[in-house]
């Protein structure tokens, strides 16, 4: 019983730098941008996140606060792949590039300049970037009483996680709400299902499709900084972030464009992540950690498969938009 | 309701355009790309002119330098001439990485195993089939869920890079481990690494070759024909009687292939071990040469040259200036999104308020 609530709540912790990019990558999606760039925004999201959290206790000395260092982080993180994002979109929205190479040419530029701001803090701290353990509680504890989180079982499943899971949930609860509960969300599907005729409703296309993808990258950077923060434990590594970005575009495949699918998404592949570690199995370590990878490739051809209305991505998903084409 | 002003800028599709203002547009996006990387060394703190000679000099200074530049060029290369058909045909292959590393292991095997049964001539030989053919089939199993199911390639393909490179991680330590604990593949005998001519492995025979043969194969050949026509259209091809699905894999089998011979080149000439990371990025730095080259094989060539030029010299930028090496991939970036934006003024026009259509015209 415990090593199963024990296996849970890591699978919850470990999928939650997923959770936050396949998020942002299906409000992306939604507005028909493919942006493949997801692993890229996550390295400068990671990097400047953790560079964000440094500096600020740097400035502040003893006096930083553990709140203030993980709001700049979001807020930092959150900007860094906007940023990206906004490179993505001004290129394939604005310029009609192709959106395939541009999001690879933002995984390549991405993971450039988050090893290059991860490195060069390095280098110019004397070797080291790290927190101090007082911040890092601040990014790794739970934000509930210790009396709710000793509750047996539940307090363990519900209330222990750090702040970033509960984040997450929110984000992908408000915006399975905002999918199809507003008319603003409304718009949005109109936009990547149909931009032709979201145009002629009077729906402004660009901004629809720049404002998703921009919040998007900013939404999937978080995932990058929470990865940093949590699961690498606050220091900057060669490792980077071991394709989590990638694995959150295929899962924005595997929850069907739903996020309120990428909560238990996630936490699947998270619990694939760790799994030989809680269950050993005959086969060697090695071989163990490929699993995720290949449950991907096989859920990919079974989405293929059973081909429903529901399930389609949006009707225009990587597609440029240019009105006098109709 | 008020009166619409004709909006300030307005778009109109551009008719063909001359390949010499095309390739003027190219230059000039280059240039900017520059200059956005010199603007970057500023706000480091470096002169931009010191930092782009240092990559210069450490890259092309010294023949050591010139053959450390032609050897990061020789993969790069051939892998971005094995993604360009795959491309024509708007198949998004970015799993080069892991075919590249399948026909490693696969030259590997036949390397450590064979050595001594096999003489130099034909083992060569040997290993360099067996790469081709272990890459193609890496390849394979991707091209054939989406051809019969329309599986989503892309994601399929980068998966096998994970898978792949995983099992070589478990080949490091376990089957072909050297010394027990080292998590290390023992070197390769004499016999079982490519000569060498000009001091460099004779790989870059093999992908200058390829060029010539992909440009033929591309340009000439029924098939390259197909393959266009799937880009352009699939239901076009299948209207023309073409069977999609065959075309497909057969092309993404030969892509495939020379990633594969691309891998036995790494290990065979320039690493004459195999480990994890024996693809070393390359398989998706490829890709953006591929896109930079318009998928033009000769002008592959330069490009390759030119990021082989920026990797090695941002190698000397950071023992000489402690610039990160990591720089080049931001550098490899920007020219790509500067190259990817010029598109823009290639296949359309701004027509700005008040200027009459037909100026262009």
């Amino acid at each position: 019983m415990n090593a199963v609530i024990l296996l849970i709540y890591n699978a919850v912790l470990n999928g939650t730098p997923l959770l936050f990019g396949t998020v942002g990558e299906v409000l992306t999606q939604k507005s028909g941008n493919m942006n493949l760039g997801v692993e890229g925004m996550m390295y400068m999201g990671g990097a400047v996140g953790l560079g964000a959290a440094f500096y600020y206790e740097k400035m502040a000395g003893a006096a930083a606060s553990g709140p203030v260092a993980v709001i700049l982080a979001l807020i930092f993180a959150f900007l860094a792949g906007a940023v990206g994002a906004l490179i993505y979109s001004f290129l394939t929205i604005s310029l009609r590039a192709n959106q395939n190479v541009t999001g690879l040419a933002l995984a390549i530029f991405g993971t450039g300049a988050g090893q290059f701001i991860g490195e060069y803090m390095r280098t110019r701290e004397g070797g080291y970037v790290a927190i101090s353990n007082a911040l890092k509680t601040a990014f790794q504890s739970s934000p509930f009483p210790k009396a709710l989180q000793s509750v047996p079982v539940v307090g363990q499943l519900l209330f222990s996680y750090n702040i970033f899971v509960y984040i997450g949930f929110i984000i992908a609860i408000v915006m399975a709400v905002f999918f199809m509960r507003t008319r603003k969300g409304l718009n949005l599907r109109a936009v990547g299902e149909s931009p032709a005729t979201a145009d002629a409703a009077g729906i402004n296309i660009t901004r629809y499709k720049y404002l998703a993808t921009v919040i998007g990258g900013g939404i999937s950077a978080i995932g990058g900084m929470v990865y940093i923060m949590t699961i690498a434990g606050c220091v900057w590594n060669h490792e980077g972030l071991a394709g989590e970005g990638w694995l959150a575009v295929a899962l924005v495949i595997f929850c069907l464009w739903n996020p309120l699918n990428a909560i238990w998404g996630s936490t699947l592949f998270g619990a694939l992540m760790i799994l030989y570690m809680r269950l050993h199995l005959p086969i060697p370590d090695q071989l163990y950690k490929i699993l995720p990878y290949i449950v991907t490739a096989i859920v990919l051809v079974v989405v293929s498969l059973r081909k429903k209305r529901e399930n389609e991505p949006p009707a225009s998903l990587g597609l440029a938009y240019f009105r006098e084409d109709r | 309701m008020h009166e619409q002003k004709t909006p300030l800028i307005r778009l109109a599709k551009r008719g063909v355009m001359s390949p010499g203002r095309m390739w003027a547009i190219r230059g000039a996006s280059f240039i900017v790309a520059i200059l956005i990387g010199a603007i970057l060394f500023l706000c480091l703190g470096h002169n931009p002119l010191e930092a782009y000679g240092t990559i210069v000099t450490g890259s092309l200074g010294k023949a050591t330098a010139i053959r450390q530049t032609v050897k990061l060029a020789v993969p790069l290369l051939g892998t971005a001439l094995a993604l360009a058909p795959c491309f024509r045909m708007r198949y998004w292959n970015i799993g080069a990485e892991g075919q590249i590393t399948a026909g490693a292991i696969a030259a590997s095997y036949f390397a450590l195993f064979w050595a001594n049964r096999l003489s130099g001539p034909v083992l060569i030989p040997v290993m360099a089939v067996a790469g081709a053919l272990f890459g193609g089939i890496c390849a394979l199993i991707p091209a054939f869920f989406k051809a019969r199911w329309g599986t989503n390639e892309t994601l399929f393909t980068l998966m096998m890079n994970y898978i792949v490179i995983g099992i070589v991680r478990w080949l490091q330590g376990g089957p072909w481990e050297g010394k027990p604990g080292s998590q290390i593949i023992p070197t390769f005998a004499k016999s079982a690494m490519l000569p060498k001519v000009f001091g460099i492995h004779i790989g870059w025979i093999i992908v200058l070759v390829l060029t010539v043969l992909m440009f033929i194969y591309m340009k000439y050949t029924k098939h390259g024909f197909e393959i266009s026509v799937i880009g352009n259209s699939e239901n076009t091809a299948r209207y023309a009687g073409m069977n999609v699905g065959r075309i497909i894999m057969r092309t993404v089998f030969i892509s495939g292939a020379i990633c594969g011979l691309v891998g036995f080149v790494i290990v065979s000439g320039a690493n004459g071990t195999l480990y994890d990371s024996a693809a070393g990025g390359v398989g998706f730095t490829a890709i953006t040469v591929c896109w930079l080259a318009q998928l033009n094989p000769f002008a592959m060539v330069g490009i390759s040259c030119l990021l082989g030029v920026l990797d090695k010299g941002a190698d000397t930028l950071q023992t000489r200036m402690a610039v990160p090496a990591s720089i080049s991939d931001i550098i490899t970036g920007i020219f790509l999104f500067c190259m990817l934006g010029c598109e823009f003024f290639i296949n359309y026009r701004i027509i700005l308020r008040g200027h009459k259509e037909a100026a262009e015209k």
